[in-house]
């Protein structure tokens, strides 16, 4: 709704109505606002507190993952891996301490393990630079594959019975709030003050806007995009563990399901071009409540599986009309061959 | 002298006279034997599961392993990763490489029906298991999930239904709305639910074996309702989820958690930590015995393939906190 986009805006854009311009976050924001409203009016229980806590809690996931997402594709990459990182380092975790080591260590190795994968990723697409959507994609199946075939037998690990850690992710709460919502939001502000507020941020904003021109400007960018990739492999991780503890236990499966598309999904619906160098955490957090509205809304109504999945279809379509007619491509826009996709 | 060279000669002639005699005691029953490992030998069988890496299939497979090595035909795995895709071009190269039995794990009721047709054409015979399509091919070897509908429909009329002084609403949690399991139990829920007035369906939703979808959608159903009574779900590795939403919730003893599933050790643990409260199993040990007896029959069948077409409904048995043992909780090791 604002004019406030990071990194680089088309001058000329601004130029005709300045200060107020109907943005894509706008409009995917203004549509969460009516679902929501329409919710309110027409549902009993919607507006209540504990259903609220309900749905931000049943897209929590997908917003942390979102975070991640959102902090590479600014900086103009993509990472295809996260959901396997996820799934992987902690399976890996689960089936560790089943065997009996103590969760402390486990969880040191299953994060020594997202690291190293986020490491990998970064330094292939940094230094041998391939292609981003390529490496992580494949990143992504090496990770699983080898996570099937040597860390873990089962493709469901349950949480250690008991296990304070985990009973402490699935049950604490803060001012009522379910400490799955207070990690999104604490997650959410460390990435927004990461690129907003350090040297860090202000470089993957210039990197993703012209890698090129940020290199000649004497900014580290390989470095930087290695740092990325680490950091979006930690996030998947914090994320699994916050998962693992919500439904007491991991399902490996869940990297054969869309997910990975719907992180990308509440990003780009967010209003975070894949052509990189602009948007922010507000972005994420607005695409997220869209489908968390929809998601809640649809589950009280009752809608059946496949019906709900042509409505949000239909709703996003709607987001990203609504959002081409309002801004056209432009030449801006349009030099998105400049970029990995 | 010439005796007493004699002598050992003959002694050690007439030990292998009475050796070759103790052969002769007994019979070989080379009139059953021949045939059956004969006929077992070199045969070819290949399996195509939803996917390997959990319980059941894991199960299945390690006592198919185990008999195959034991009778000498060859048991190979073609494992699509839950991809029906995957399955499908899996199907079509067994029908170019002509086993002699293809064992098929249907994703669904339609997906793979016409290439089990093509299969049974070709002279492959298919047995399927516990997840069938509409057509009916050499063999079913699986639950009767219309049966397992009625037991968990049931159970928890007993818990929520008339006279049972609660408020009578349930959740449904359905599977992939389109496989077999899903559709078949789903007949047997609302015919129950519809003959109990008492009972209330408040949501018929599907969580497609996703535990966090499961969770998701569990939360906000008990929001909508905070009186809810009881859930019934398809398979204990997805509606485990709804038991830690409950739990979370508080509601452990209110709400009633029925479900189905192979019986192993992990849905055993879960009812232990109070998140699932019955799991109708179908017992996969006894699900893998039967299909070996399955592979074995079709294997030395003179029939041709499609000529005969059987069904086993494996038993199945109910698992509560009162019920679970060691004994009826089975672990993979074990069947390995």
């Amino acid at each position: 709704m604002t004019s406030r986009e990071g990194g680089a805006e088309a001058p000329g854009r601004r130029a005709g109505r300045p200060g107020w311009k109907l943005t894509q976050e706008g409009v995917v924001f203004a549509l969460a606002v009516v679902l929501f409203a329409l919710f309110a009016l027409t549902l009993d229980k919607f507006l209540t507190a504990g259903n609220l806590v309900a749905l931000v809690r049943s897209v929590a996931i997908l917003g942390i993952l979102g975070l991640g997402m959102g902090l590479v594709v600014i900086g103009r990459g993509i990472d295809l891996a996260m959901v396997a990182t996820m799934v992987v380092s902690v399976s890996w975790i689960l089936a560790l301490s089943d065997t009996g080591m103590p969760l402390g260590t486990a969880l040191l190795i299953g994060f020594a393990f997202a690291v190293a994968v986020g490491f990998a990723s970064g330094i292939l697409i940094a230094y041998a630079t391939i292609p981003a959507i390529f490496t992580t994609l494949a990143m992504g199946l090496i990770v699983y594959g080898s996570g099937r075939a040597w860390l873990f037998q089962v493709d469901v690990q349950n949480t250690p019975a008991n296990s304070e850690f985990f009973n402490f992710l699935a049950q604490a709460t803060v001012l009522g709030i379910p400490m799955m919502i207070v990690a999104f939001a604490v997650l959410a502000v460390i990435v927004w003050a990461l690129l907003k507020w350090t040297r860090f941020g202000r470089f993957v904003y210039a990197t993703g806007d012209n890698p090129s021109a940020a290199r000649v400007a004497g900014i580290p960018t390989r470095y930087l995009m290695v740092a990325q990739y680490v950091i979006t492999a930690i996030i998947a991780y914090l994320a699994g563990l916050i998962m693992a503890a919500a439904n007491s236990g991991m399902s490996t499966r869940v990297y054969n399901s869309t997910m990975i598309y719907d992180v990308l999904l509440v990003v780009v619906l967010g209003g975070i071009g894949l052509s990189g160098g602009r948007g922010g955490v507000r972005n994420v957090l607005v695409g997220t409540l869209l489908v968390g509205v929809l998601l809640n809304g649809m589950t009280i109504f009752d809608i059946p599986y496949t019906q709900q999945n042509l409505i949000k279809s239909v709703i996003l379509l709607i987001a990203i009309v609504i959002d081409s007619i309002v801004n056209p491509r432009d030449e801006q826009t349009a030099q998105q061959e400049q970029g990995d996709i | 002298m010439r005796l007493m060279k004699l002598l050992p000669a003959l002694v050690g002639a007439a030990f292998l006279a009475t050796a070759a005699h103790a052969e002769d005691k007994g019979l070989d029953n080379h009139v059953k034997l021949d045939p059956y490992y004969n006929g077992l030998k070199g045969k070819k069988v290949v399996f195509v599961p939803l996917a390997m890496g959990f319980d059941l299939t894991e199960g299945w497979a390690a006592i198919m392993k185990k008999q195959a090595a034991d009778l000498g035909y060859s048991f190979e795995i073609r494992d699509p990763n839950w991809s029906t895709d995957a399955g499908t071009r899996a199907i079509t190269a067994i029908i170019a490489e002509k086993p002699d039995l293809a064992i098929i794990h249907n994703p669904d009721l339609q997906s793979y029906a016409r290439l089990e047709q093509r299969m049974v054409q070709a002279g492959i015979k298919v047995l399927q298991v516990n997840l069938e399509t509409t057509n009916p091919t050499d063999y079913y070897v699986g639950a009767d999930w219309v049966k397992v509908g009625l037991i968990e429909a049931d159970a928890l009329v007993k818990k929520c239904g008339t006279g049972s002084g609660t408020s009578g609403k349930v959740a449904i949690l359905e599977g992939q709305p389109t496989a077999a399991s899903n559709l078949y139990e789903l007949y047997a829920y609302y015919k129950i639910f519809g003959a109990d007035p008492a009972i209330k369906i408040v949501a018929d939703q599907a969580a497609t074996y996703d535990p966090a979808k499961a969770r998701a959608i569990t939360e906000t159903v008990l929001q909508q309702h905070p009186d809810l009574c009881g859930i019934v779900g398809n398979w204990d590795n997805q509606d485990v989820g709804a038991g830690a939403a409950v739990q979370a919730a508080g509601k452990s003893d209110q709400v009633y958690i029925v479900t189905s599933g192979g019986g192993s050790k992990t849905g055993c643990d879960n009812i232990e930590k109070g998140l699932l409260d019955l799991i109708v199993s179908y017992d996969v040990p006894l699900q893998g015995d039967s299909l070996n007896q399955a592979i074995v029959q079709l294997l030395l069948s003179p029939a041709k393939a499609g000529e005969i077409q059987s069904t086993y409904f494996t038993p199945l048995t109910l698992q509560t906190k009162e019920t679970i043992s060691s004994r009826n909780c089975w672990t993979l090791d074990q069947l390995k």
